[in-house]
């Protein structure tokens, strides 16, 4: 039973796959989080650029989404170029943003009536290509609108950010519903660690990976962005062995 | 009253002769002043109004309401005293707009009948012998007439007061014929059979913005907005505008926001007449192609922001810059979407949350005063017990802008309930002093 598969054959699968897939013969670029056991379980160490991934918040994330603002802020942040962001309630707050590393200069609003011109605009903007990145808060996405978004963005190379965000608590179970999206994430805030004096620390998320093409799913605690976009590792496990940190993650995922 | 007596009244009263023809003249200047900024379809209404067609143009001032508020607002600020209505017909909207008591009157579609009907007699536009003739008779009310069978009154009166009771009411059709100015730029083409179908109207669409691009490129211009006026076989025109964040005489971006309006010209019985104009052109000068070999060409986004301008309305894009204020709902600031870039950005010292809500949402809670956090709080209908907080921090009202916020204070706290959400509330007041605020609690944000 040790018949490990050459190299070669190994390569030669993967280019038939990507065949299949339809994207032969482009480079695909990532973007990695900086974070080893993060990136390990994504297909080329990290977010693949060009694609549309779908952020959503869990338990009141889900109609707040503050943290996965956050968390598609911090990505897009990290990204070169203006970013495009569609909303449909204008209650994003552009200082917040700032301090996870997207300045006022880089964002450009657009404020859309109703789902289907949040989807529309976000459409335009993946289309267009001089964007760094296009993020919408969007309700429902349905196999089709996601399909359309993803082949704009792969066209032109624009990464699309889905922020789901639902009107009501109960119209989260949207969120099992299969969507072309790359990857799909939940972020939702777990309780910080306590500081030796009174006030409030880094806030710590927990971060799941439910989806991802191609690569593995995973849950993790993280810390939130931080001034340039990045997540961290929280001092718990900073601080632990690779070795014993790995265990951790892999009995997590 | 005669001048002597308004003399004898107001000491040192003006009296100027009255000027009808300039008057006029400056109704006119007005109607273009319009044109250039509101819809493509206005006409002086002498001797003291203007009907503007606003259909196909309400979208770029993100809708119907905005619209009139900020042409009126805009009015007001160079000293004009205006009054505006909304209606399917001109006749409706005339007698709306100068006998509504709302300066303002936006009349649902198909409800002109309801909303005229208190409206006095005068309000139809007739002649005065007319309206004399009917208060002889009785009638107060449009309302009045609309129950009274026509035969008879038009027996009396003569076919004038049925016509205006039909315009009013939008059974009889009262083309606007839009104003235009001399030294438009315009194109036009009219079609030996009248076209209707969308692929045409697209292909003709395609001819125009060409012709009208090499008029432009002529004389050194670029289009800030274009008008494209479809005159249907039935005498009605169709009209669309479309704004342009910055001069433009790209025949392909012309095209492709043109076309994106198809979907809302009726045609009707077919289209004879297609006319494109640019009532508002900048000077565009050519200039070399950006991208030099060190750095890459920075990305022209303003094909993008015309698109998404033209679909949700120019107020829907845009950009936020800071505004040194304290206070967090004024901090930010609107600006277009393509405005320089400044870099300024908002102080760093206090972390700020990524949702913050419309209006602060009060919220019950334990504290003690003057300055702890609360043990508690009840924010729609949910006690949340607090884990870990931060705070106060303390914003003053800005006492030097308003005078209401003399001494006002609100006491910002960050808090972290037992699931880990964080809350951004405030305490406005001191805590001590009743006359820096109620006292009372309010969420204001949500962190990530």
């Amino acid at each position: 039973m040790s018949a490990r598969p050459s190299p070669a054959a190994l390569a030669a699968l993967r280019q038939k796959i990507s065949a299949l897939e339809g994207d032969a013969g482009r480079s695909q670029t990532v973007l990695p989080f900086g974070i080893a056991g993060l990136d390990r379980r994504l297909p080329k160490g990290g977010l693949a650029l060009g694609c549309l991934h779908e952020v959503a918040g869990g338990g009141n994330g889900a109609v707040d989404g503050a943290a996965a603002a956050c968390f598609a802020a911090g990505i897009a942040a990290r990204l070169p170029g203006q970013i495009m962001w569609c909303v449909t309630q204008a209650d994003l707050f552009a200082p917040a943003l700032e301090q996870v590393g997207l300045p006022a200069g880089r964002v450009i609003y657009v404020e859309a009536g109703d789902d289907t011109s949040v989807l529309a605009c976000m459409e335009e903007g993946l289309r267009h290509g001089g964007l760094g990145a296009v993020v919408a808060d969007v309700a429902k996405l349905s196999m089709t609108a996601s399909r359309r978004l993803h082949l704009a963005a792969k066209g032109s190379g624009t990464t699309g950010i889905a922020l789901r965000r639902w009107r009501r608590q109960g119209d989260a179970s949207d969120f099992g519903q299969p969507t072309a999206a790359m990857t799909r994430w939940r972020v939702s805030e777990l309780p910080s660690a306590p500081l030796p004096v009174p006030g409030l620390g880094r806030a710590h998320w927990l971060v799941e990976l439910i989806r991802a093409r191609a690569g593995e799913s995973l849950d993790i605690e993280l810390e939130a962005c931080d001034g340039t976009g990045h997540l961290g590792l929280p001092a718990a496990l900073a601080d632990r062995s690779a070795a014993q940190a790995g265990g951790l993650h892999s009995a997590f995922g | 009253m005669p001048v002597s007596k308004a003399q004898a009244l107001v000491p040192d009263l003006q009296v100027e002769a009255a000027d009808p023809g300039a008057d006029t003249a400056s109704l006119e200047r007005l109607a273009l002043w319009v044109l250039e900024r509101v819809s493509p379809m206005v006409a002086a209404d002498p001797p003291d109004g203007l009907v503007i067609d606003s259909t196909g143009a309400d979208h770029l001032h993100g809708g119907e309401a905005e619209m009139l508020d900020g042409l009126l607002g805009r009015l007001m600020l160079s000293g004009l005293d205006a009054r505006a209505a909304i209606s399917d017909s001109w006749g409706a909207a005339h007698a709306l707009a100068r006998f509504a008591a709302d300066p303002i009157y936006l009349a649902d579609p198909g409800a002109a009948k309801t909303a005229l009907a208190p409206l006095p007699l005068e309000a139809l536009r007739l002649p005065p012998a007319v309206a004399v003739g009917l208060r002889d008779l009785g009638f107060v009310s449009i309302g009045d007439l609309l129950v009274q069978p026509r035969a008879p009154l038009t027996r009396r009166f003569g076919p004038e007061l049925g016509r205006r009771l039909d315009q009013a009411l939008g059974d009889m059709a009262e083309p606007i014929v839009p104003l235009r100015p001399d030294g438009l730029i315009e194109v036009r083409r009219a079609f030996a059979e009248p076209i209707a179908a969308a692929e045409t109207i697209a292909r003709y669409i395609g001819k125009l913005v060409g012709q009208l691009c090499a008029v432009l490129e002529e004389r050194g211009l670029g289009a800030r907005r274009l008008d494209l006026l479809c005159h249907r076989v039935d005498n009605r025109i169709e009209a669309v505008r479309v704004g342009l964040a910055v001069p433009q005489r790209d025949p392909k971006r012309l095209t492709r926001l043109l076309c994106d309006k198809i979907e809302t010209i009726a045609p009707g019985y077919g289209i004879e007449i297609m006319v494109l104009s640019t009532p508002v052109a900048e000077p565009l000068a050519p200039r070399q192609a950006g991208g030099g070999l060190l750095e890459p060409a920075v990305p022209d986004l303003s094909g993008l922001i015309d698109i998404l301008a033209n679909r949700v309305g120019a107020q829907a894009v845009y950009r936020i810059a800071p505004v040194a204020s304290d206070v967090p709902e004024r901090a930010v600031m609107r600006i277009p979407a393509l405005a320089t870039e400044t870099g300024a950005g908002w102080p760093h010292h206090w972390p700020r949350p990524a949702r913050l809500l419309p209006r602060p949402e009060p919220i019950e809670t334990m504290a003690l005063l003057p300055d702890q956090p609360p043990v508690w709080i009840a924010w729609r209908g949910i006690r949340r017990r607090v884990r870990r907080a931060d705070g106060p921090e303390r914003i003053f009202g800005e006492w030097w802008k308003r005078d209401a916020e003399m001494i006002a204070v609100r006491d910002y706290f960050r808090i972290e309930d037992e699931a880990g959400a964080r809350y951004w509330i405030f305490r406005a007041g001191d805590g001590e002093d009743a006359g820096t605020g109620s006292h009372r609690w309010f969420l204001h944000g949500i962190f990530g």
